[in-house]
C-alpha cells in the first residue's frame, strides 16, 4: 500500500495548486488541502484503484464546495478598501484581474475551468471529480469563458492585451 | 462538400483549445477559424486566459510544501483524534446502560437535534472533565486566539462568555468532532474545582427554548438559537446549572455577533 501513500504525496504540490486558484487565498487552501488529505489517508481502504489524484481533486472539490455553503450563511465581508486601490498597471494588474475574474464565476464553473486549464485534467476526469456528464462540463466550460469575458470586458481589458 | 465548408460547433471550439478535439477534426476547425476572425478572436482570448491562470497559480506548486501538509504529521494528528473519537465512542456505550437515550439516539438514523448535541456534550464533558493536565488545547489566558481559531472552525462568530458573575473562570477550549462538523467546547471552573462545559455546534434543526437533561450526575441544558446548539453541562443542581446556563444565554443574547 506503500505506493497509494507515494501517489498521495506527489500529489500535494498540484493540490495546493489547485486549491489556491480555487480559494484565491493561501491560508484557506492550504486548510483545504489538509482536510482532504487527512480524508483520503482516512479511506485509503474505500480506494479500489483508478488515479490516485483525480480522487483527490475530488475530495478537495467537494470539501470546497460544503465550505462554501457554510459561508454562505454567514454575513458576506468585503475588504474594505478593496475597490479604492490605485489603478496598477503590467503583470500587477493582469494577476488581479485573474483573481476577480474567477471570484465572479460560479463554484462548478470555476472548478471545471481550473481542473482543465490550470491541472490539466481531461473532460472525461473532471466529468468523474465533479459527478456529473461530459456534456455537463464542456457547458460548465463554456459559461465560464463567456462569463471571464463579459467581466473583463466590463473591466479594465488587460487580458485581451496579453496575446 | 469539403472539409472547409463542415459547420463547427461552439463545443468543437472549447475542446480545440483544450487538446480534446478529435485529430480527424482538426483541419476542419483550423479551416473553420482561418474562415471567421470573431471565431478566431475567441480562441485566442480562451488561450490567452488559460495562460494567464497557469502564470499566476502554477508556481505554486514548486513552493516548498509546508510542514503540516507532510503525510508523517497527518497522520500522527490524525490516529490522536481518532483516539478521541474512539473514547468517545466507548464513553457513549457505557453511559448508555443508565441513561438508554444517549447510546440509543447515536445510532438512530435520524436522532433529533437536541438529543444528538446533547449525547455528544455529555461525551466531551465526561471524558474531559476528569483530565487534570490537559483539559484543554487552548488555555483560557489565550481567549481572542481561541475565539479566533475555534469560530474559523465551526464556521460561525463564537463568543466566550465571561462566566465571573457565577464564579466560574475560563480554562479553556478545544475543537471536537460534532454531529454536523466540527464543534467548539469550553471549560469552566470555579475556585473549588467545581467545572462546567459549554459546547457549541451546528444544531441542524429547529430553534428551542432550554431543554433540561440529566445523565447520571451530568446535567444537560440544550438550546438552539438559529441554526446553533448550545449545551451547557455540569455536575451540579438544576438550580445551579440553569444559573450557568442562562448567564451565558444571556451574554451570547446580548451580543450576537452573527
Amino acid at each position: 500500500m506503500s505506493g497509494f501513500r507515494s501517489d498521495v504525496e506527489a500529489a500535494i504540490p498540484a493540490l495546493r495548486r489547485y486549491a489556491r486558484a480555487l480559494t484565491r487565498d493561501a491560508e484557506t487552501a492550504d486548510d483545504l488541502v489538509q482536510d482532504t488529505l487527512v480524508r483520503a489517508l482516512r479511506s485509503e481502504h474505500l480506494f479500489h484503484g483508478g488515479d490516485v489524484r483525480s480522487w483527490l481533486y475530488t475530495i478537495l472539490t467537494n470539501l470546497n464546495r460544503n465550505r462554501l455553503r457554510s459561508l454562505a450563511r454567514r454575513p458576506v465581508m468585503t475588504l474594505i478598501g478593496d475597490d479604492d486601490a490605485p489603478e496598477m498597471s503590467g503583470p500587477e494588474a493582469g494577476s488581479r484581474d485573474i483573481e476577480r475574474a474567477l471570484a465572479s464565476l460560479v463554484e462548478d464553473q470555476r472548478a471545471a475551468l481550473l481542473l482543465v486549464v490550470l491541472e490539466g485534467l481531461t473532460y472525461r476526469e473532471v466529468a468523474e471529480v465533479q459527478g456529473v456528464p461530459v456534456g455537463t462540463v464542456m457547458s460548465r466550460l463554456a459559461r465560464a469563458r463567456a462569463q471571464i469575458k463579459a467581466f473583463l470586458d466590463g473591466e479594465r481589458p488587460a487580458l485581451r492585451r496579453v496575446k | 462538400m469539403t472539409d472547409r465548408d463542415l459547420p463547427v460547433t461552439e463545443e468543437e471550439l472549447h475542446a480545440y483549445v483544450d487538446g480534446e478535439l478529435p485529430s480527424d477534426r482538426r483541419p476542419a476547425v483550423e479551416a473553420w477559424l482561418a474562415a471567421h476572425p470573431d471565431d478566431m478572436a475567441r480562441v485566442n482570448g480562451w488561450r490567452a486566459l488559460a495562460d494567464a491562470i497557469r502564470a499566476r497559480y502554477g508556481a505554486v506548486a514548486t513552493e516548498p510544501v509546508p510542514a503540516r501538509l507532510s503525510l508523517r504529521q497527518i497522520e500522527r494528528a490524525d490516529r490522536s483524534w481518532l483516539g478521541v473519537a474512539a473514547a468517545a465512542t466507548i464513553a457513549a456505550f457505557v453511559v448508555g446502560g443508565a441513561a438508554g437515550w444517549t447510546a440509543h439516539d447515536v445510532t438512530t438514523p435520524r436522532p433529533n437535534a437536541a438529543a444528538t448535541s446533547t449525547a455528544e456534550a455529555v461525551d466531551a464533558y465526561k471524558l474531559y472533565v476528569v483530565e487534570v493536565r490537559h483539559p484543554v488545547e487552548v488555555p483560557g489566558s489565550e481567549e481572542a486566539h481561541l475565539t479566533q481559531w475555534l469560530s474559523k472552525r465551526v464556521g460561525y462568530q463564537l463568543r466566550i462568555p465571561d462566566l465571573s458573575p457565577v464564579g466560574l473562570k475560563l480554562v479553556g477550549g478545544r475543537l471536537l468532532p460534532g454531529p454536523r462538523g466540527a464543534a467548539a467546547f469550553f471549560m469552566y471552573e470555579s475556585t473549588t474545582g467545581e467545572r462546567f462545559t459549554l459546547y457549541s455546534t451546528r444544531a441542524g434543526g429547529p430553534d428551542s427554548a432550554l431543554r433540561y437533561n440529566v445523565d447520571g450526575q451530568v446535567g444537560a441544558l440544550y438550546w438552539a438559537d438559529g441554526d446553533i446548539a448550545y449545551v451547557v453541562n455540569g455536575e451540579a443542581s438544576q438550580e445551579r446549572l440553569h444559573k450557568v446556563a442562562e448567564t451565558v444565554y444571556a451574554q451570547i443574547e446580548r451580543a450576537p455577533a452573527r
